[in-house]
């Protein structure tokens, strides 16, 4: 009985799956910039997946081509927001991030290796915590809060000049417990749905699920401007959502678990664009 | 009437009240093929209702995974699962009972969720709220759901 079945599902699910498949398309920004938006999969994750892909190319024709010009993209106003952040001055301190780094664009680069280890520190770190460092230890400021609005602008910012650039981020060495941490976790069903990230993003992409299309869930793309919620958005916000639907207990933005799965969900877009501020749904 | 009421919180259900009959989720027992010949209940199904179960969000919400021709009024149907139609030719009502109660135990590892299972959950919550759950815990459907919800699958023939 068992193996027939087995059988018979087999072939109901090939005929789903090849009908939702990610668009056939291109994602070049401004009309210069080149976003690699698939591509072969990271030699750790061969074992899973051939091919990485975006959010990108999972979303409507309206909401990509959005994505494409600076000027239709919403997620652009909060950059500047965090481009004046980055010129004022705050803290005992009187510098701004500025006063140490020179322009922004001395930050190109930077967004697609994070998270990372930080020897002083001895921890993996998120490019928040180190902004955080930075403003508390350098400045004399107060550290934003997880995802919210200084630290999420100022980490769309710190993204928008890496973009096109491609997401390498470090999984051995000292990072390599907090890696593994992170792979525990996104492989661990959770919640009275017993539901892992991968159960939806790695055994179901492409596919339905009642009325979302099922991505990755890569995070090259973030922060990501929600249509839904007309705001940006942080990978750590998007997990707590994810494991919530599950219907599990979440864990806090900011948390050591959710450094540790961003670190591990960031790996798994290595070779892929950094592309955010991206938009979706 | 050969109905016993005993309070919730000494059965740790979230439903309000327990019948006599009731097979407790921690209670249920699957033959060798995962299959589950009693109702839970300990009465019929209504398919009409278990029609109702199978869409609704705020339910089952089966079609988040499953298509189901018969109910191409709801909106959005998922593709993660095989398609419902003729579900009822293809299974007992035992099978389908076991399917729906805990399809774990016949398909080792699956993706869809056990509906009457109330233990051995990581890091449960209290619904969609992200908190963690509380004594109001209780399985996703009531036994009296999951033998509405197995009726109408019986009528999903080819
Ligand atoms: C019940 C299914 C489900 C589970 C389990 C789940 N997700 Fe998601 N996730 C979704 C849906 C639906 C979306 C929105 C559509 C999309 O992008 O896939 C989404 C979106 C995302 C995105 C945004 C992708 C983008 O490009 O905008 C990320 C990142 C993500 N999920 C990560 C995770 C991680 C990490 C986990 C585990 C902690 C997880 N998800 C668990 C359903 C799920
Ligand atoms: C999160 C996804 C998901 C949800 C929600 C879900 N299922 Fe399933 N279901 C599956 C998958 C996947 C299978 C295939 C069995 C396997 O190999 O795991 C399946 C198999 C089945 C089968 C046997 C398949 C056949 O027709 O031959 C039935 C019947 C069924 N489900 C009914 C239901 C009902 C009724 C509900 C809601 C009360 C439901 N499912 C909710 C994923 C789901």
């Amino acid at each position: 009985m068992r193996k027939l079945t087995g059988a018979f599902l087999a072939t109901l699910m090939a005929t789903s799956i090849a009908s939702a498949d990610p668009v056939d398309d291109n994602l070049i920004l401004n009309e210069e910039t080149e976003i690699v938006t698939r591509t072969a999969a990271p030699a750790h994750l061969s074992d899973a997946l051939d091919e990485v892909m975006s959010g990108w190319l999972f979303r409507g024709t309206e909401t990509r081509a959005m994505q494409a010009d600076d000027f239709d993209n919403p997620g652009m106003i909060f950059v500047e927001q965090g481009q004046d952040a980055w010129n004022t001055v705050d803290g005992s301190e009187g510098k701004s991030c500025a006063s140490c780094h020179n322009d922004m664009d001395s930050m190109a680069g930077v967004k697609a290796t994070y998270p990372k280890w930080n020897d002083a520190a001895g921890e993996v770190r998120t490019l928040q915590m180190q902004v955080n460092d930075c403003r508390e230890n350098r400045m004399g400021a107060d550290p934003w809060k997880y995802d919210k609005g200084d630290a999420i602008n100022m980490e769309a910012a710190l993204s928008a000049v890496s973009r096109g650039l491609p997401v390498n981020v470090a999984i051995d060495g000292p990072a390599q417990s907090t890696w593994e941490k992170g792979k525990e976790l996104y492989y661990t069903r959770t919640g009275q749905l017993e539901l892992s990230c991968a159960n939806c993003h790695e055994d179901n992409y492409g596919n339905m699920i009642r009325a979302d299309h099922l991505s990755q869930g890569q995070i090259n793309g973030f922060p990501v401007y929600r249509l839904k919620n007309t705001k940006l958005n942080g990978a750590h916000s998007r997990f707590k959502g994810c494991i919530r639907d599950t219907r599990a207990e979440t864990y806090k933005p900011g948390s050591a678990e959710f450094v540790a799965l961003e670190l591990y969900v960031a790996s798994r877009g290595n070779g892929l664009s950094v592309e955010g501020p991206s938009i979706r749904n | 009437m050969r109905i016993s009421v005993i309070s919730a919180a000494a059965m740790g259900l979230a439903a309000s009240v327990a019948f006599a009959d009731e097979v407790l989720p921690t209670a249920v027992s699957f033959d060798d093929d995962g299959a589950v010949a009693q109702s839970l209940s300990g009465m019929a199904g209504d398919a009409a209702n278990g029609r109702k179960i199978v869409g609704d969000k705020k339910q089952g919400n089966c079609v988040a995974c499953h298509e189901v021709t018969d109910l191409s009024d709801v909106p959005f149907h998922g593709e993660i699962g095989p398609m419902l139609d003729g579900a009822g030719s293809r299974w007992s009502e035992a099978e389908l009972r076991g399917i729906v109660a805990n399809a774990k135990v016949m398909f080792d590892d699956s993706m869809m969720p056990s509906f009457y299972k109330t233990e051995g959950f990581i890091r449960p919550g209290n619904a969609y709220t992200g908190k963690a759950a509380d004594d109001t815990f209780g399985p996703l459907l009531t036994a009296q759901q999951i033998e509405d919800v197995v009726a109408y699958l019986v009528t999903l023939k080819e």
